[in-house]
């Protein structure tokens, strides 16, 4: 080819679709990708791959009966899906719980927070190019999580073990010991989690200065949970707006210095922490008597609205039921945390190169299966 | 602050808004959202969080319900805006709190709100091409078959 045929050179923007089927986005999240080069210059995000209609069963199912749809919304924890639904119906029927099913609740709750965290910390690794072992340790910590609550409730990934009023079963002593015995297993697995994957130089390389997220960004962007506090902003509902008995017990909220990824993974390392010192002090206080209350077969909520919220893994999950006297609600909404999590990504990865767009969403941990609903 | 004191300083600095009866939500004419809002982000409310928008068919109305909380503060309202199936418009808070984007996006797709001012009014959980509002309560679709009521 010689130089009179040769066009003049040029550059365009091109797009890239990246997902619905892809390894990184941890379920079916699209993202349309507008590339110069390596550089991302623009994102937008497709969601709704996994849209079920949550909302609109709700209002054909009773209240009982939609427990088990909790599940199904962030399916890495369960527990705390059921746990915020319930405690949003007891609040609209303003029902009192008896105190061993507080104390219960809150085992079971942060047992679920720590399986959470644990996928969230292996698939991070993962998507950083540390290949399988991490991910594969993590998990062998999470199936004694998820043996104990086989042994509960008869389930291991859906569990459906709230109750309108309690909790389906009483703990038994074989799996308090169980309980104390992972509290005793995993201390030092944590810290085998940051000499292995924290302070690895090519992990810190992949995460320091990515994804920046300012303070004043994550609160205008309702980002809640660890990404939120992995900006700074020392704010977890279990401390600052405490329910069931959480004000009662001793923990620290682990915070992040600069808003990049490595500073929300870190606040989950911690929180796992945080969290068995949180089951210790529980299984110690575990104070006898029942664990349901007695309601009716058939629930009947006033006609009244009421918004709860609880502190999920991923965030602020919140419930808005509005009951119009039936025995099915008459508007269910479910303001799931990684709906408000994932609206912030277009604007971190403007201007970043397009293998980091990885690092920043696995950091995000988002969960389609809530955002979708 | 409790919620009653907001809803006094709202009403104070507001007259057309009233509040709703047995409940502290605070019930905002349409044309006046965008103010009462701009108003509560600063202080001495200082809501610099908008965590949730949601709609609720009463099949006479169509209600939006916004719940704001304050990081700093600790305290939260909520605030409703009524509208007509015949003029489903009303302002936009996009440009106040970020989140608002996709909260009002999934609004206008379930309820068929439409957020004037939006800059990317488009629908989000369902496809592109759907017709209808799936949340409202005349909605329905030839494929969904409802449980028989008990």
């Amino acid at each position: 080819m010689d130089a009179t045929q040769t066009k003049e050179m040029y550059t365009e923007e091109f797009l890239i679709n990246m997902g619905p089927q892809h390894p990184s986005t941890h379920g079916v999240l699209s993202l349309e990708l507008k590339l110069d080069g390596e550089t991302i210059r623009n994102c937008t995000p497709h969601i709704g791959y996994l849209h079920r209609s949550m909302e609109k069963i709700a209002e054909n199912r009773t209240f009982t009966q939609f427990i088990p749809f909790t599940d199904r919304l962030d399916y890495v924890a369960s527990m705390n899906n059921n746990l915020g639904y319930v405690m949003a119906v007891e609040k609209l029927l303003n029902l009192e719980i008896s105190e061993r099913a507080k104390y219960i609740r809150v085992i079971i709750a942060e047992l679920n927070r720590i399986a959470s965290h644990l996928i969230a910390t292996g698939t991070f690794a993962q998507d950083l190019g540390a290949f399988a072992t991490p991910l594969f340790y993590c998990f062998r910590e999470r199936e004694k999580i998820v043996e104990i609550f086989d042994q509960i409730c008869g389930n291991r990934l859906t569990y459906n073990y709230m109750r309108i009023g309690g909790v389906l079963a009483d703990l038994s002593g074989e799996i308090i010991e169980k309980i104390k015995e992972f509290i005793e297993y995993m201390r030092p697995k944590v810290d085998d989690y940051d000499e292995l994957i924290t302070y690895n130089v090519i992990f810190l390389a992949r995460s320091k200065h990515i994804g920046v997220l300012s303070k004043e960004m994550a609160i205008n962007y309702s980002v809640t949970g660890p990404n939120l506090r992995g900006s700074g902003v020392k704010w977890d509902l279990r401390k600052d707006e405490p329910y069931l008995v959480y004000d009662k017990l001793e923990f620290d909220i682990p915070v992040g210095e600069n808003g990049d990824a490595w500073d929300r993974y870190k606040v989950r390392i911690e929180e796992m922490r945080q969290s068995l010192r949180i089951i210790e002090q529980a299984i110690e206080s575990l104070p006898q008597g029942e664990v349901t209350v007695r309601v009716g077969r058939i629930l009947k909520p006033s006609a009244s609205e009421t918004y709860f919220r609880t502190e999920n893994p991923r965030g602020e999950l919140g419930f808005y039921i509005v009951g119009d006297g039936s025995v099915y609600p008459y508007r269910l909404k479910i303001r799931s945390p990684s709906f408000s999590n994932l609206a912030v990504l277009p604007e971190l990865v403007k201007g970043i190169k397009v293998a980091d767009i990885v690092c920043v969403l696995g950091s995000f941990d988002v969960l389609m299966g809530e955002i979708d609903r | 602050m409790r919620p009653d004191e907001i809803a006094a300083i709202i009403k104070s600095k507001f007259p057309q808004v009233k509040e709703e009866a047995g409940t502290n939500y605070i019930i905002v004419p349409k044309e006046s959202i965008l103010e009462v809002a701009q108003y509560i982000k600063n202080p001495p409310l200082g809501m610099d969080n908008l965590h949730c928008i949601t709609g609720i068919d009463r099949k006479e109305k169509i209600e939006v319900v916004y719940t704001f909380y304050s990081i700093g503060e600790h305290h939260g309202v909520t605030l409703k805006v009524n509208l007509t199936p015949e003029d489903l418009n009303v302002a936009s808070l996009s440009e106040i709190w970020k989140s608002a984007n996709w909260l009002e996006r999934e609004v206008y797709d379930l309820f068929g709100v439409i957020f004037s001012g939006h800059p990317d009014l488009r629908r989000i959980l369902n496809p592109y091409d759907w017709q209808g509002y799936p949340l409202r309560k005349n909605y329905s679709n030839p494929d969904f078959i409802a449980k028989p009521r008990m």
